[in-house]
């Protein structure tokens, strides 16, 4: 089977519900994880492995297959619920989450979870990579896209704006990189820790073409996906707009779960709360129709 | 026993280390299109430039920005290609430490670090350019091959074998000339310790620019009676474990030369093995806790004792240690 395989939104956000239960349910089991950073990037991650992103799923080293690179090493947790959906690892791996010996370790390695092209979790670190893969694509002239998701933190790093400098000079538009904005870090939030704004403007003045939109939208998420693949000549960033633990009323731009699971009895509040979402979003699908 | 190309008067000197890893570079190119190279802004003293005139399209310069120098050597990597990355030994590894930590050794990518000008024989541009920790950096990364080849013949191998090898490397050049020490076509291989003399009282581990230091002080120890083995340490990582043991249990006595801090280095690696499998006396020649500074390579060697003349001292200590029969 080749990816992508759907672009309804429907299907979409039935996946992605999916995912943010599992989210949820694997750092709740594994008592640590990152869940904020992960429920935030979920729509940026279901889009790219269903709608966006060409590989084959019985032939995951295809040459000419898209890469994704997390940069945010973190939102591990959103990954592999992600690459578990698409059938790219065991779903029975989930709840192992972190237990040593786990193939899924806290940040993703490349080494123990198929799937992922390089390890990361140290942050600034992953954009480079996207940049070497694109060079090396580009020498050998191959049409594969590379994918980096970065986060907002994380773009404190002076690393990602030396790649950021690097692919507009080398004109990489087979770069794209996903800014998963949603606007806290550790410490705080961006504007209180170390302001960011205007972030957008920075990109452009980087030499990067530059899409904002909703990132909880999937509309609005293909919308840019489909803009941004047409580029030439220079990379593109889009500045996906996100909520830190979105889906989660407790988490919803709490800064209490960057970097820390939910207790027993918050995993079940947060699986009730997103199953309780699912007959409202069959509703206004019906209605969509 | 080796075919060597030294004289005991002295040594005739030939290319610096770095120079021979820039046409070799060249030469690997032609051969094969996969090895890509780039370098931080240094090209025309690391001496990429070579490659990136013979092979633009695969010649990419990041300019001053060394850990973006690391991150996309480790993509290229990932894209198939055998990405060998320069600059100054003191910024990689110095700058991109968790770089070549995550992206490089950690993840296993096969990128070449090829750092050049280390050592105290950069000279006049003073500490903040002279890298004298750069193996014991390098040491901390678990996945890294090391090497040290002493003169160009030992380069052009080490580079050779560096595009061979599956896996990260780590080659340490200099800005010197270098001491012609082998004859071309000598057998090298990783984990295998050249040994140079043969010698029943004390042996010599030395590396790079030392090693020429060790044959000429292996020289001066004859002369007061003194029979010393030399060996070329050039593969630091992995370690001929068996030779250092040999050497300890036949000699007695050990002395380690370096052109780099003892905190870690080469004398760090022989001196782990020989308290583990066969504790002698050891005596370390290097640069004790403190930085490098400006002046010519020459003088800097004399004042920081990397001589001959040091060496010698050394093994004599060392000798007088065993004769005395305490570790302590």
């Amino acid at each position: 089977m080749e990816a992508p395989v759907t672009n309804s939104v429907r299907e979409l956000d039935r996946i992605a519900l999916k995912v943010r239960r599992n989210i949820v349910q694997m750092t709740g089991t594994a008592g640590s994880g990152h869940p904020g950073g992960s429920l935030s990037v979920v729509e940026i991650l279901v889009s790219l492995y269903f709608a966006v992103m060409r590989y084959r799923h019985d032939a995951p080293c295809w040459p000419d297959r898209d890469r994704l690179i997390l940069s945010k090493g973190h939102a591990a947790p959103a990954l592999y619920a992600v690459l578990a959906e698409a059938g790219l690892l065991p779903a029975d791996w989930l709840p192992t989450l972190r237990r040593l010996g786990s193939p899924l370790q806290g940040h993703p390695d490349c080494h123990r979870t198929p799937g992922v092209e390089i390890s990361t979790g140290a942050l600034g670190q992953g954009l480079s990579v996207a940049n070497g893969l694109a060079l090396a694509l580009r020498l050998d002239g191959r049409p594969s896209k590379v994918y980096c998701v970065i986060g907002d933190g994380e773009s404190d790093e002076g690393q990602v704006w030396e790649a950021a400098m690097l692919a507009a000079h080398y004109g990489l538009d087979n770069v794209v990189a996903i800014l998963d904005y949603n606007k806290q870090q550790i410490d705080g939030w961006n504007r209180e820790v170390m302001g960011l704004e205007p972030l957008a403007d920075k990109w452009r003045a980087f030499g990067w073409r530059v899409v904002e939109c909703d990132g909880h939208s999937f509309a609005a998420l293909l919308d840019a996906f489909d803009r941004v693949g047409k580029e030439v000549g220079k990379p593109s960033v889009i500045v996906a707009h996100t909520t830190k633990g979105k889906g989660v009323s407790f988490m919803e731009n709490s800064l209490e779960f960057h970097g820390k699971a939910p207790s027993p009895a918050q995993t079940q509040q947060a699986l009730q709360e997103l199953d309780a979402q699912l007959p409202a979003m069959e509703q206004s699908a019906q209605e969509g129709q | 026993m080796m075919a060597l190309a030294r004289r005991r008067q002295g040594f005739e000197l030939g290319l610096a280390t770095r120079e021979a890893y820039g046409k070799t570079l060249v030469a690997l190119g032609h051969e094969d299109p996969r090895i890509v190279v780039l370098d931080a802004d240094l090209s025309k003293s690391t001496m990429t430039r070579l490659f990136a005139e013979a092979f633009p399209e695969r010649f990419f310069n990041v300019g001053i920005a060394e850990q973006n120098l690391a991150g996309t050597a480790a993509g290229l990597a990932l894209g198939g290609k055998i990405p060998f990355m320069s600059t100054f030994a003191v910024f990689a590894p110095g700058r991109c430490f968790d770089q070549l930590r995550m992206s490089v050794a950690y993840s296993g990518t096969n990128v070449k670090v090829a750092s050049s000008h280390a050592g105290l024989s950069v000279g006049e541009d003073g500490a903040s350019h002279q890298a004298i920790e750069d193996i014991a950096l390098m040491r901390a990364l678990p996945g890294f091959v090391i090497l040290v080849p002493a003169d160009e013949v030992a380069t052009e191998w080490a580079v050779r074998e560096a595009a061979n090898h599956v896996g990260p490397v780590y080659l340490r050049l200099g800005r010197a000339k270098a001491p012609k020490i082998y004859e071309p076509g000598t057998p090298f291989a990783i984990g295998r310790a050249v040994v140079l003399e043969d010698g029943q009282d004390v042996a010599i581990l030395a590396s790079g620019l030392m090693v020429s230091a060790a044959l000429e002080a292996a020289e001066m120890c004859h002369q007061s009676g003194l029979s010393a083995r030399v060996l070329d340490m050039h593969s630091v990582e992995p370690m001929d474990v068996e030779a250092v043991v040999k050497a300890a249990a036949e000699t007695g006595a050990l002395v380690t030369a370096e052109e780099h801090l003892l905190s870690g280095g080469v004398g760090s690696a022989v001196a782990q093995i020989v308290a583990e499998r066969c504790p002698v006396p050891v005596e370390f020649v290097g640069i004790r806790n403190r930085y490098g500074e400006s002046g010519k390579p020459q003088e800097l060697l004399e004042k920081f004792g990397l001589t001959a003349a040091g060496i010698c001292r050394a093994a004599e200590r060392a000798v007088r240690r065993k004769a005395e029969g305490r570790g302590c």
